[in-house]
């Protein structure tokens, strides 16, 4: 490689250059690394943090429930290639920190079964933390069979907690918004 | 900065015999190029005619805007894909949007980039820091080489399937977010994008990491960092924003590509997704990236208003350490491009502040500028006028910026003109008058020759003029509520889009003078001297023969420890 070398370049600078290059090689790769892993960081950032307006999942009742009333509202969104027709639950006043338990209805309106899933999200998104889930149908697959018509309960609570976040004092509304999805695997 | 007194044996050197007999000739010379002034005159010339063709897509965008209504694209569209009627309307409709994409592409990869870390830093970083050449000449071969291939690949994208059958090429925006640069441009034309630039990306890590070896290992004995021209510290200063932020766009379109094609799901929302994960990836590069195209032209105003103020640089460390500042801060404020994605207030707090927090180290810069040009005996030849203008114009659209640093007044004017009009503040007019200003400036250095002195004050007054007629109206524009991205817009903004087209026909006419311009000096061929510019002109290029020696700095040039900056 020598004859490669500029005449001011001796083999020792050589060598330093090749060390200077060969760690911004790895800086380089690394930050594609770090790229790569932003991305179950930033999953599991969501999920602790209710970032993005992830609800969370509970598995016991809130404590209690507190004066101030929160209005939950429903709503579905079907994906293009679904050929399902999906109906919210009608809107819900509770107080804050009561379990109530509402129903979307879907239909297929194909004649095959056909594979749904759903993801869900909640607006205003800094609510997402205080939004709890006992029992859903997020991320679980459904199969629908020709013409059939089924309820998918949801479950859920909003945390009391929530009173106490300055950002959500003007909340009144809450929406718990579905999108469903044709999954790849249609009609098993 | 610092002095040199080795002047006379790093002119001797110039004519040594030995390095005269490996000198290649004819095509040779420039294709299998690994002389740094070379692949640096071959990056300047990339530049321009990249340059060009972005400068010509933003004149049909201009044409089109100047009245309300649609009145060129759909007329580009039936000549181009040779579609009539409605067809052609639609076709027009995605045409403009392929057009403000690659527009944006092509002047930030192709045009500022080449220019100020492919051209002036390859040629000007070895020479103010006294080395014979770059660290790895080959890789900075191949570096240059891997840009033409790239651009090609960005213009075919053009003319492949995009949006769907008869919208050709990619219309998503440089920021290429998900899902409409996913599944709302099924066809390959977004792959081209995406493979495109990656081997742009690919070119400039292994420029930077030329370029960081260069600076970090050869420098001239006695040139210390500390002494090291201000031009050689935004030239590091920016290689390391290079090979850190490049990467992680690299990894963000990597995604992109599997999602598009290997059934991945990173921005998928149908599988446990999330869009705005992208949005974060590419604003962590997109923030520096910013900073990329104009710190190195911090550094070469810096240099002409010490030339022309016969004065050095006032505050020489502060403008040093401002860059490294903006360098290290930029990485923190990439969420300011996302107040509307629904960050918590505090997040928002915190960006905001981070953000204004950059207007400090700016500001030390262009007081320090001002300082230096304080008292100075001034001659306001071409150079100088491009850097004041480039000061002026940074400065204006500076203040725009930390009008839009609040998240409250993003709100309203996120996706405005105020947008597009403080972007190009800062850029087209900030980074390309630095350019002009480098290009005036070390014109007679890098060819030998003096260009007409009247011809480039014409093209500086004439391009204030227009750009400025282009820009300032958008933020009127932009305040009265006028989205970016749209090819029509209601008759209330039809004045001034008017007045912002008639600037766009101006620029154009100074364009033409400046190639004019270019063209007198090559035919002309008056000798401009190794220094032009007299006592005020201080780094090493200037010890140098104009055009320096094929190679340079054969006895290393000795930095005396006394002549600090």
């Amino acid at each position: 490689m020598t004859e490669l070398h500029h005449p001011g370049i001796d083999p020792a600078m050589a060598r330093r250059n090749r060390r200077v290059a060969l760690i911004g090689m790895f800086v380089a790769a690394g930050m594609v690394g770090l790229a790569y892993a932003s991305v179950p960081l930033y999953q599991l950032f969501c999920q602790v943090t209710g970032f993005g307006g992830t609800p969370q999942t509970a598995s016991e009742a809130p404590k209690g429930f507190i004066d101030r009333q929160m209005t939950v509202r429903f709503d579905s969104n079907v994906a293009n290639d679904l050929a399902w027709t999906v109906t919210p639950a009608a809107l819900v006043t509770d107080n804050i920190g009561k379990v109530d338990t509402v129903s979307y209805v879907a239909t297929n309106n194909s004649d095959r079964p056909i594979t749904g899933m759903a993801v869900f999200n909640v607006s205003p998104e800094r609510a997402g933390v205080y939004f709890n889930k006992i029992e859903c149908f997020c991320f679980t697959e459904q199969t629908l069979q020709p013409g059939e018509t089924v309820d998918m309960p949801i479950v859920f609570f909003v945390d009391p907690e929530l009173d106490d976040n300055q950002e959500l004092d003007t909340i009144k509304e809450i929406t718990l918004s579905y999108t469903f999805y044709a999954s790849d695997n249609e009609g098993s | 900065m610092a002095d040199t007194t080795a002047h006379l044996e790093a002119h001797a050197t110039g004519h040594d015999h030995a390095a005269h007999a490996h000198e290649p000739t004819g095509w040779r010379r420039w294709v299998y190029s690994t002389n740094h002034k070379d692949i640096g005159v071959m990056y300047l010339i990339f530049a321009i005619v990249a340059g060009v063709v972005g400068g010509i897509l933003s004149g049909f965008m201009r044409m089109e805007l100047q009245e309300p209504g649609i009145q060129i694209f759909h007329g580009l569209a039936s000549m181009a894909y040779g579609v009539e009627g409605g067809e052609a309307l639609d076709a027009g409709k995605h045409m403009y949007n392929v057009f403000t994409s690659a527009h944006a592409l092509i002047m930030i990869f192709f045009a500022v980039m080449p220019a100020t870390m492919g051209g002036f830093a390859n040629y000007f970083a070895p020479l103010m820091i006294g080395a014979p050449d770059t660290a790895f000449p080959r890789i900075n071969n191949i570096a240059f080489w891997l840009l033409p291939p790239s651009f090609l690949l960005l213009i075919a994208s053009m003319f492949f399937e995009g949006a769907g059958p008869g919208a050709l090429g990619f219309g998503g925006g440089w920021t290429a977010y998900p899902p409409l640069s996913t599944t709302g441009h099924p066809g390959p034309a977004m792959d081209f994008v995406i493979l495109s630039l990656h081997i742009a990306g690919i070119s400039s890590i292994l420029g930077s990491i030329n370029l960081i070896t260069t600076i970090f290992n050869m420098r001239a004995p006695g040139m210390t960092l500390h002494k090291m021209p201000l031009f050689a510290w935004s030239v590091l200063v920016t290689a390391f924003l290079l090979l850190l932020s490049l990467p992680v766009l690299a990894g963000g379109i990597t995604m992109l590509l599997t999602d598009r094609n290997f059934g991945t799901a990173f921005f998928r929302p149908a599988e446990g997704g999330d869009p705005v994960l992208f949005q974060h990836l590419f604003w962590f590069f997109g923030h520096p990236e910013v900073y990329i195209m104009i710190l190195p032209g911090f550094g070469m105003v810096s240099h002409i208003v010490s030339t022309f103020s016969r004065k050095p640089i006032f505050g020489y460390m502060a403008m040093a350490y401002a860059m490294v500042a903006i360098g290290f801060v930029g990485f923190v404020v990439w969420a300011h491009h996302m107040y509307t994605t629904g960050l918590s207030l505090d997040v928002q707090r915190y960006f905001v502040a981070a953000t204004m927090v950059i207007a400090v180290p700016t500001g030390i810069k262009i007081f320090s500028w001002i300082a230096t040009m304080w008292g100075g005996s001034i001659t306001f030849k071409s150079p100088m006028l491009w850097a004041i203008g480039f000061i002026f114009l940074f400065t204006v659209g500076g203040v725009t910026g930390v009008v839009l640093a609040n998240a409250g007044a993003d709100r309203a004017l996120h996706d405005t003109y105020y947008v597009v009009a403080h972007f190009h503040y800062v850029l087209s007019l900030g980074a390309v008058f630095s350019i002009f200003a480098g290009w005036y400036y070390w014109y007679p250095k890098m060819f030998g020759y003096m260009y007409n002195e009247f011809l480039a004050q014409a093209h500086f007054w004439i391009m204030f003029v227009g750009v400025n007629l282009i820009f300032f109206p958008q933020h009127f524009l932009g305040l009265a509520g006028m989205p970016r991205r749209y090819i029509d817009y209601p008759d209330a903004f039809g004045m001034f889009n008017r007045v912002s087209s008639i600037g766009y026909y101006i620029t154009f006419v100074a364009m033409v003078i400046f190639f004019y311009a270019t063209w007198e000096a090559a035919r002309k061929k008056r000798p401009a001297g190794d220094n032009p510019w007299g006592e005020g002109a201080t780094t090493l290029e200037w010890t140098l023969s104009s055009p320096p020696p094929f190679h340079q700095f054969t006895t290393l040039p000795r930095i005396d420890s006394t002549n600090a900056h």
